[in-house]
Parts: C-alpha cells; sequence; structure tokens
C-alpha cells in the first residue's frame, strides 16, 4: 500500500486537520510570545476548517441533499470569524505593547483572579 | 333684588371676608411691610368691606323687601282705652286670671296683626296666617277658658327666615352636618352691628398698638437676671387674631344650624384666648386667657348635652326648614299657632317604654301623652327633656355671656389689649351667649325662662356691686359690662325679647365706646388705675366727652317721654318688661326691684369713673404731665361710636316722622325679627302660677309709664351720689369706706367669688392632680421603669445570643466560603499557556470520558 499512489481519502484529509489542530494546540500551549499563540490560534482555526471542508465530502452524504457545501460555508464563516479575531486580538497585543514595552503573555496576568 | 337668594351670597361674603384677611396674613403676615404694618391696614380693608356689604344688605336689600313693622306705640290711642281698662281689671282682681289677661291680651293684638304689613311676596302665607288669626280669635271669644295654651296668638312675624345650606361636610345617616344659614333681620342687623364696631376697633387698635410695630420692651415681665422682657413686635399677630375673631362671631350670628354655632362657639372662645393671651410673656395674662378657656368650657360642656338632647330627639340640627325638612323651631313650635309644645320626638324619647312594650306611637297616642303631664307620665319626662335641653343651651350662653357663676372670666380677661376688651366686650364674645339666649328663644319654656331672669338678675347685682369698688379703669367697665348682660339676660328671662336684643345692641356701641375711651386714657397715663388719675379732661378733651356720652348712655339718660340715649330705650323697655312680668308673678317681682336697684348702681360706678379718671385735680402730677391726647386715628372711631351711642335707640317714630319716612329703627327691624309664636303669653306646665306676659303688653302706660320714671329717676340718684363722693367731694369716700369696712371688704374681694372657687374647685383640683401625679411618678413611673429594666435584661441576653450564636454561626459559614474561595483562588494563574493547557487537557479529559465511559448510552 503505497501512500503517494492511493487516492486521497477523507481519513487523510482528517489526519491533516488532526496535526494542524494539535501543532496549533501545542504552539498556543508554549509560545510566551503574543504573536505565537496568535499563529496557534491560526493553525487550531484552520484545522477545524480542513475537517469542515472534509465531512462536506459527497462520499459522506446522500446522493440528492441539497448543493452540499454546508462544510464549505462553514469553513467561510470560521475563515471571516478568524479574520474579525485577528484584527481585536492584534489590536490588544499592541496595546499590551504599548504599556508593558514586551508581548510576553506570562506578563498578562493582571486580571487573574 | 330677591333677597331670598341675594342676602345668603351678600352675608355669605361679608362672613368671609375676614376669614381671607386671616388667612393672607397667617401666611404672609410677617412680609406685609414693616414689621407687618400693611397688615393692619388688609385686616381693616377686609372688616370694612364687610361692614360696607352688611349696611347694603340691610339698607338696599333688605328695608326695600320687607316693611317693617309699626311701632306698638303707634296705636296707642287706638286701644288706649282697653289698656286702661286692662290695667284696671288687674288692679282690682289683684290676682291675676289667666283668661282675663289672655283676653285682653287677643283683643289688642288682633288689632296690631291687621297693622303689621305683610310683604308682597310673602302674601300666601300671610293670608294663611291671617285666616288662622282670624280662627283662633273667634275660638278665644266663644270658648275663653279653652285651656292655659287657648286663645288668640298674635301678630306672625312678618318675615319668614331665610334658611338654606351653603356647603354640606356630611352625611352620616340622619346626621347631616352642613354650613347653612338661618337669616332675618337680627342677622342683618346683628352683621351690620358687629361688622361696624369692628372696624371702629381695627381703626382704633392700628393706633393703639403702634408699640407693637417695633421690638417691644415688656415692663411687666421680668427676666430672671432682673431686666425687662425684650421681644419683636406682634402687630400683624394681632391683627390676624381680629380677623379670625370677627370671623368666627359672624359665623355664629349667621349660623343656620346648632352645630355650626357650635364650632363658631369654640372658635369664639378660642380667639378670645388668643386675644386675652396676647402678652402671653405675663404670668396674668397667660392665667387670664387660661381662666376664660376653662370657664367656658364648663359653660360648654351643658351645651353639649342640650345640643344632644335636641339632636337626639328632634333627629335635626338645623333651626329653620330646609328642604322641607322640619327644623327645631318648626318642630318645637308648629305651624300654625306656633305654640309652645313639646314636640313629638320628645314624647316618642320620654315614652321608650311603653313604645318598647307594643303601643304603636299614633298622632293620637302621642297627643293623649302630649297632654297628660302628671308626675311620672311619658308627658311629663318629656317637658322635663324640654327644660334640661333649654337650660344646657343656656348653660352655654351663661360661660359665654359671663353670667353668675361663671362670670369669674370676664374681668380677668382685661389682661388683653384695650382694642380686644372692647371686641370681647361689646360685639363678639359676650354677645354671643346673649345672641343665643335670642336666637333660642322659641325653645325656651316658661320654667327655663325663668331660670334665665334670675340668673341675670342675680349677675346684674353681683357685677353692678363689684363695679363699685373697683380702681382698675378696665375692671369697673368689665363688671359693668358682666352686669348689663345681666340686664339682657334678665330681659330675656322676663319674656322682653326685643328689650333683651335691643339692649344686646345699644349696649354693644357705648360699651365699646366707654372701653376704647379707657383704652385711650391708659395709652396715654400708661397706668389702669384710677387713683393715679384726675383731671385728665384738659389734657384729651376727645376722650373725657366722648367718654362722657358713654357713661350717659349706659346709665340710661334722657327726658321721660321725650327723647333720651339710646341706653335710655333699651333700659326702659327691659324695666317695664320686668314691672309687667311683675303683675303677673307678684312672687318674682324682686326682679324689677334688684333690676331698679341696678340702674342706680349703674350710674353711680360709671360717673365714679368719670369723675374719678377726668374731673378734680391730677392725684399723680407726673402722669398728668406725661399725658397727651391720642392720634386721631384713635379718637375719631370715638366720636363715631359716640354719635352712634346717642343715636342708636332712635327710630323714626322718636320724632314722629314715621308716617313721612316710613317706620325705622332698631327696635322696630327686632321687632320684625321676633321668634314666630313668642309674643303670646306662655304660661308654665310644672309651675302653673308662672306666666310671662306678651311683650307689647309692657308698651302699655301703666306699665311703660312708671318704669321709664323709675328708670330715669334711679340713674338720676346714681349720678348725683357719683357727683357727690368725686365730683362736688362733699363726703369723703375713704369714710364712708371706713364706715362700711365690712361691706367694702367683701366687694373688693368681688364677693370673694374667685377665692371661693380657688377653695371648692382650684384647690381640691390641684390636691387631686398632685396626687394623680405623684401616683403616676412612682406607681405608673415604676412601674415603666420596671419594665423597661426588664426589657433591657432581655435584650442584653439577647444581644449576647445574637452576637456569638447567630453571629458566629453565620461567621463561621462566610469564613468557609472565603477559604474555599481562597483556594480556588490558586487555579486562577493569569498566565495564558496554562489556559491553553487546561483546556486541552479538558477537552481531552472529556473526549475520553464519553468515548470510554458514556459510550454505551451514547450508543445506544
Amino acid at each position: 500500500m503505497n501512500p503517494f499512489v492511493e487516492p486521497i481519502t477523507v481519513s487523510h484529509y482528517m489526519v491533516v486537520g488532526a496535526i494542524m489542530f494539535v501543532a496549533g494546540a501545542v504552539c498556543m500551549a508554549t509560545k510566551r510570545n503574543a504573536l505565537g499563540v496568535l499563529m496557534g490560534i491560526e493553525l487550531v482555526l484552520n484545522g477545524a476548517n480542513v475537517n469542515f471542508i472534509a465531512f462536506g465530502s459527497e462520499y459522506l452524504r446522500p446522493a440528492a441533499d441539497g448543493m452540499g457545501l454546508d462544510g464549505q460555508l462553514v469553513a467561510l464563516f470560521v475563515i471571516v470569524l478568524a479574520a474579525a479575531e485577528a484584527a481585536v486580538a492584534l489590536a490588544i497585543t499592541l496595546n499590551f505593547y504599548n504599556n508593558h514595552s514586551t508581548v510576553d503573555v506570562d506578563r498578562a496576568d493582571e486580571l487573574k483572579g | 333684588m330677591d333677597p331670598i337668594t341675594t342676602l345668603p351670597k351678600l352675608l355669605g361674603i361679608a362672613w368671609l371676608l375676614p376669614l381671607a384677611s386671616f388667612v393672607l396674613i397667617l401666611f404672609f403676615g410677617r412680609r406685609m411691610g414693616k414689621a407687618g404694618s400693611k397688615a393692619g391696614y388688609l385686616a381693616t380693608a377686609a372688616i370694612l368691606s364687610s361692614c360696607a356689604i352688611s349696611l347694603f344688605a340691610l339698607f338696599f336689600v333688605w328695608l326695600p323687601n320687607y316693611e317693617l313693622p309699626g311701632p306698638v306705640e303707634h296705636d296707642e290711642s287706638g286701644h288706649h282705652e282697653t289698656a286702661a281698662a286692662h290695667t284696671g281689671d288687674a288692679a282690682e282682681h289683684g290676682d291675676h286670671e289667666g283668661e282675663a289677661h289672655e283676653e285682653n291680651g287677643s283683643g289688642d293684638h288682633g288689632e296690631n296683626a291687621d297693622v303689621a304689613e305683610k310683604p308682597s311676596d310673602e302674601a300666601d302665607a300671610a293670608a294663611a296666617n291671617g285666616g288662622h288669626e282670624h280662627g283662633g280669635e273667634e275660638h278665644a271669644a266663644a270658648d275663653s277658658s279653652a285651656g292655659q295654651h287657648g286663645g288668640a296668638h298674635h301678630a306672625e312675624p312678618s318675615v319668614r327666615p331665610i334658611t338654606g345650606d351653603w356647603y354640606a361636610l356630611g352625611e352620616f345617616g340622619s346626621l347631616r352636618i352642613t354650613i347653612g344659614y338661618y337669616i332675618d333681620s337680627l342677622t342683618v342687623l346683628m352683621f351690620s352691628m358687629v361688622t361696624f364696631i369692628a372696624t371702629c376697633i381695627h381703626f382704633y387698635a392700628y393706633g393703639y398698638m403702634h408699640d407693637e410695630l417695633h421690638d417691644v420692651d415688656d415692663h411687666e415681665v421680668r427676666m430672671s437676671d432682673g431686666s425687662h422682657l425684650r421681644r419683636p413686635g406682634r402687630f400683624y399677630r394681632f391683627f390676624q387674631y381680629l380677623s379670625l375673631f370677627c370671623f368666627s362671631m359672624l359665623g355664629i350670628v349667621i349660623a343656620g344650624n346648632i352645630a355650626m354655632v357650635f364650632v363658631f362657639w369654640e372658635l369664639v372662645g378660642i380667639c378670645s384666648y388668643f386675644l386675652i393671651g396676647f402678652y402671653i410673656e405675663r404670668k396674668s395674662a397667660s392665667n387670664a386667657a387660661n381662666k376664660a378657656f376653662i370657664v367656658n368650657r364648663v359653660g360648654d360642656f351643658g351645651m353639649i348635652i342640650g345640643l344632644m338632647i335636641l339632636f337626639g330627639t328632634l333627629g335635626t340640627f338645623a333651626f329653620g326648614d330646609i328642604d322641607g325638612k322640619p327644623g327645631i323651631f318648626s318642630q318645637v313650635r308648629p305651624e300654625p299657632s306656633h305654640q309652645l309644645i313639646v314636640p313629638d320626638g320628645m314624647i316618642k324619647a320620654a315614652a321608650f317604654e311603653e313604645i318598647e312594650s307594643g303601643v304603636e306611637p299614633t298622632a293620637e297616642k302621642i297627643e293623649a301623652w302630649r297632654a297628660d303631664t302628671s308626675p311620672g307620665t311619658p308627658g311629663h319626662w318629656a317637658y322635663w327633656l324640654m327644660i334640661i335641653a333649654g337650660l344646657g343651651i343656656f348653660c352655654g350662653c351663661v360661660g359665654k355671656s359671663a353670667q353668675f357663676p361663671l362670670h369669674v372670666w370676664l374681668p380677668d380677661a382685661m389682661e388683653g389689649p384695650t382694642p380686644v376688651s372692647a371686641l370681647v366686650h361689646s360685639a363678639t364674645m359676650v354677645a354671643a351667649g346673649v345672641y343665643l339666649v335670642g336666637r333660642f328663644f322659641p325653645v325656651f319654656v316658661p320654667e327655663v325662662l325663668l331660670v334665665i331672669a334670675i340668673i341675670g338678675c342675680v349677675t346684674l347685682f353681683i357685677a353692678a356691686t363689684i363695679a363699685i369698688t373697683a380702681t382698675d379703669i378696665k375692671r369697673v367697665l368689665a363688671y359693668s359690662t358682666v352686669s348689663q348682660l345681666g340686664y339682657m339676660m334678665l330681659a330675656l328671662g322676663v319674656g322682653g325679647w326685643v328689650a333683651g336684643m335691643f339692649h344686646l345692641i345699644t349696649h354693644a356701641f357705648f360699651k365699646s365706646l366707654l372701653f376704647m375711651c379707657s383704652g385711650s386714657v391708659i395709652h396715654a397715663v400708661h397706668t389702669n388705675e384710677m387713683t393715679e388719675m384726675g383731671g385728665l379732661r384738659k389734657k384729651m378733651p376727645w376722650t373725657a366727652y366722648t367718654m362722657l356720652v358713654g357713661c350717659l348712655a349706659i346709665m340710661g339718660a334722657g327726658i321721660p317721654f321725650t327723647i333720651g340715649l339710646s341706653g335710655h330705650y333699651s333700659k326702659d323697655s327691659i324695666l317695664a318688661q320686668a314691672l309687667s312680668f311683675r303683675a303677673s308673678n307678684p312672687m318674682y317681682g324682686w326682679l324689677f326691684i334688684v333690676a331698679a336697684g341696678g340702674a342706680a348702681i349703674t350710674a353711680f360706678y360709671m360717673f365714679r369713673l368719670w369723675f374719678m379718671t377726668f374731673a378734680g385735680p391730677p392725684r399723680n402730677q407726673e402722669r398728668y404731665d406725661h399725658a397727651h391726647e391720642s392720634p386721631r386715628v384713635m379718637y375719631v372711631p370715638l366720636v363715631v361710636l359716640a354719635v352712634f351711642a346717642v343715636g342708636v335707640g332712635w327710630s323714626t317714630n322718636t320724632f314722629y316722622v314715621d308716617s313721612l319716612l316710613g317706620n325705622f329703627g332698631v327696635q322696630p327691624l327686632l321687632e320684625q325679627a321676633r321668634p314666630a309664636g313668642t309674643l303670646d303669653t306662655a304660661h308654665g306646665v310644672l309651675m302653673p302660677n308662672l306666666v310671662h306676659p306678651d311683650e307689647h303688653e309692657s308698651h302699655f302706660p301703666a306699665f311703660h309709664f312708671p318704669a321709664e320714671l323709675v328708670a330715669v329717676a334711679t340713674a338720676l340718684t346714681g349720678l348725683l351720689l357719683a357727683a357727690v363722693f368725686y365730683g362736688w367731694r362733699v363726703l369723703d369716700p375713704a369714710e364712708v369706706r371706713a364706715q362700711f369696712r365690712p361691706i367694702y371688704d367683701f366687694l373688693i374681694h368681688k364677693w370673694y367669688f374667685d377665692e371661693l372657687y380657688d377653695l371648692i374647685f382650684v384647690r381640691p383640683v390641684l390636691f387631686i392632680a398632685n396626687r394623680v401625679a405623684e401616683f403616676d411618678k412612682i406607681v405608673i413611673d415604676g412601674l415603666i421603669h420596671g419594665v423597661a429594666m426588664w426589657t433591657r435584661v432581655v435584650a442584653l441576653i439577647d444581644d449576647l445570643f445574637d452576637r456569638y450564636l447567630i453571629d458566629g454561626l453565620v461567621n463561621a459559614f462566610s469564613r468557609w466560603v472565603f477559604a474555599t474561595a481562597i483556594w480556588f483562588r490558586g487555579a486562577e494563574t493569569g498566565r495564558l499557556r496554562q489556559y491553553v493547557m487546561f483546556i486541552v487537557i479538558g477537552t481531552v479529559a472529556l473526549f475520553v470520558l464519553v468515548t470510554f465511559y458514556l459510550n454505551s448510552t451514547m450508543a445506544g
């Protein structure tokens, strides 16, 4: 079974999505740089997007069930959301930098209980 | 103008104007000009407008619509013979046969009825009355011995009172409390008199109270450090009270029901309380105010009893008929005869045992009960109800009009400023009592009237004797007032309704004049003691000669059968009525003798006052030098009042011009207001010998001539006596005083009334009060203190319980919550990366949980 000649299945997508998700999560959990954390978030969101698209595959649904664009639409929605989130997060980061001259998230603990 | 609709409006406005002034001064008095000086203008303007409206109502509404009845003397020639025959009869028979008496009376007064004119708009009623009169006359002629109440009744008053309600305050079942009016010529006349005198007094007070415009040093009040009291002036407050006083008095006069009378009665009382205690910082003034108030309460207690009897048995407070509901007067004196009967309500109340036992109170049955007045029967008890109701109402009047035995407050009321004394003593407070007796006259049975006469007679004598020895100028006048009020009560009590009310009106004028003159004197010499005055007529001629007019008026000076000052006419008619009463009731002849003697004493003490004050050399040179005539605003009212004191008793008949100008005067106005049916000769039921003669009989020469001669003679005697002692100084008063030491002591101590009351009432009350206070202090206070202590102990224990147990529990719980929270706080590190770890771990944990442990259920 040669992985390079086998046709790509939904499972492949899911493996890729899972890898992206875990990589993003690990990135979020380990990076001290706020920008790195944001990048991790992007990875997590996009990993999820890959899964959505994978589940939108025509092999996983009945034949005559609408246009079959549910997964793609949700993915688009997530992209838009990610853009908005990134804008807000970057603004917060920039302000944080202005106040603390750093983007180390471990320094952002002023709201702790 | 239609008087029935116009008069209530006019008099209502005249009544409410002083109230408006009171309210305005109450709220804005302090801000009215400097020290409230504009308040005086406002109050004066209000009462002046009231006066103008009242006079307008009298001259342009009342008189054009209701022609006054002709004077009784008017047809003297007509029945001169009858009268002579009548008196001749009386003299021959000696003891008065009631029947003969009545027969003559009815003959005379049948003619009077024809002379009396009826107003055009009362034509129907008049015709009906006329018919009844003739019927009654025939009846009397046919059967002259038809019972005690038989015989013709006299000329009906030609005017029905205008009655009605302005506003119903509330209705509780049959109890209807309203603000109503009862307007007859007495009401209109009283309105004019009260507002006129009050106006004069307002003007006068503007001058008299001038000191109050700035800070006042009260020299009679010593502070604890020995200095005099210094207080801000209370000018506006004085006028505020005056306005309220006038409003209250006018309220009594116009009141249409006895409940309203009572309300304003109390208002008058409280106003007099305020004004007598105007110099409240003086102990004597506050005591006098309290005394006036408390003594009046004693009388009011009786009044409430009378009021409740009337309401309880008659079911109404109203005097006259309102909307067809019969008022008190028409129940007591029903149409058409207006004979005084015991009303049905009282019969039913007295016969409640019979009615409870099943006897139907039909009209015949009530009639039977009424007819039978032998002791123990319902008719008897019902008659007693009438007596008690009458005495109760009179009791209130005794308090307010300062009659024996409640006369003690009036002389003490002199502590108020002099304008107040003038107002209280002439037009308002004391007049209210006499006015109410006059108003309630139809309800009084002969027995009650006898009590009124005796009380009045005793009062007039006691007060007159005390006035002889008093040296305080205002106190002399105060006792003179009490004495004159006694005259009025005596007059009413012997059946002289017009005489009594006439004296009320004339007395108001000359007594206010006398008081204001005395005020003017006090203003000039700053003392009340006549022993410090003397010779003042050179210094203050206006005051002296107006006061001389007042003295002459009160003494009843006049030329017999020709002309006289106002007091001459009213006192004559009182004496004539007393004489007429004496002829019918020989055992009460002393009433006339005391009244005549009182007239002499009156003249004596009044001229003693005048001579001591104005004649002879000054007794105190320093005060004499200091004295000066009062400002114009004070003596002009004196002159105005003096003119009235001279002329208010005159009528057109006095000058024989009534044929030209029509009949006008105070006396005809009062004659017109006479309550229906009260002119009749009345007989007592419990005292069958008691006869109240027809008042018109007192105008017969047989009574009138001797009375007039006696009045003038006694007055001249008194005047001469006073002149001998104090004018010409032939006799030395000090010697006489030494001669009659015991009598003098007795009189100077005012018959020891104050001491007696002190002994009988004040001290026992104080004794009991002290005991009660001790009981209060020891037992009640001890009890309360014990309870308080006990409560404190319980509270202490409760406090500990609360603090340690309840609070401990709550605190322990909160501490636990706090500790837990602190522990959880550790999780909140603030590190983002850690949070992400938690999220991941949590997600994985949930995933594992769902996958491996809840798998079966999920799958299922």
